[in-house]
């Protein structure tokens, strides 16, 4: 069989990547936009983690570290946002967040 | 220690991955999307073991998929509504979300085709040193700055989420 190289895991994480992107693109849902936002990001962590294998340094590990600190930030803001935007608007549909389109 | 059947276990975590996400973006229920996220973030952590990466993988449990997804799961029990399973599940511009997705694909594979020559063909050998304690070193060395400001990102947000989700400041 072909040895797994690192091409194989960029291929991986760019088919994670659009998929994350399509479910930013065309869901309503906010907590599911949310979560593909996580996929876009674990994506990226992937690729972080498979060149930092590819040149044998640690920095794209540790690289990878600081951008899930970043997405747990980004999640607990984005549905604190969300939980204060339920309560004024009873709705979690994105394209019924308007308030700033006059 | 020589790795055994790598690329079994690549393909079956890979397609596992995909598969989660494939589940995140086309199921109706929230739930079920969370479920299939966690099953993606398993599979990528088994990943990034294969990377002998295991302080990243276990961060990646650890954090995601017990923190940030119970997250996500408590959110989602507050805002839940059974209207919302029963309407429509994608916009009205999904078509062209799809075709702007499936062209950034392209981009990327052919980026990855034109780019073939600069990847190794061969698998570099597995590393020697503890990975958990280099990692320890370099982010209380040389990134010793970025590891504070990581910190200090971590107090906003939790003030963030607190005033934000807070009924009266």
């Amino acid at each position: 069989m072909v040895p797994i190289t690192t091409i194989h895991y960029l291929v991986v994480a760019a088919a994670l990547f659009v998929l994350g992107v399509i479910g930013v693109l065309t869901r309503r849902n906010v907590v599911i936009v949310l979560m593909s936002i996580e996929l876009i990001l674990n994506a990226v962590n992937l690729n972080l983690v498979a060149f930092s294998r590819m040149w044998g340094g640690l920095q794209g590990q540790v690289f990878s570290i600081f951008i899930v600190v970043d997405a747990a930030a980004e999640a607990a803001v984005g549905l604190g946002i969300l939980i204060a935007f339920f309560r004024n608007k009873e709705t979690i549909n994105v394209d019924e967040i308007d308030l700033l389109k006059w | 220690m020589t790795p055994v059947a790598t690329p079994f276990f690549f393909y079956l975590l890979s397609g596992l991955a995909i598969a989660g996400g494939l589940l995140v973006i086309t199921r109706r229920n929230a739930v079920h999307s969370a479920l299939a996220l966690i099953v993606t973030l398993l599979a990528v952590a088994g990943l990034y073991l294969m990377l002998y990466a295991p302080f990243v993988a276990g961060v990646q449990i650890i954090v995601y998929a017990g923190g940030i997804m119970v997250l996500f799961l408590f959110v989602i029990m507050l805002v839940s509504l059974e209207r919302t399973i029963k309407e429509r599940q994608f916009n009205r511009m999904w078509p062209v979300g799809l075709f702007a997705a499936c062209a950034l694909l392209a981009l990327f594979m052919s980026v990855f085709a034109k780019g073939r020559a600069l990847f190794p063909d061969r698998v570099p050998p597995p590393p020697e040193a503890s990975n958990t304690q280099q990692i320890g070193v370099m982010l209380y060395g040389n990134y010793m700055f970025a590891f504070e400001i990581a910190s200090l990102l971590l107090l906003v947000a939790i003030l963030g989420a607190v005033i934000m989700a807070k009924k009266r400041i």
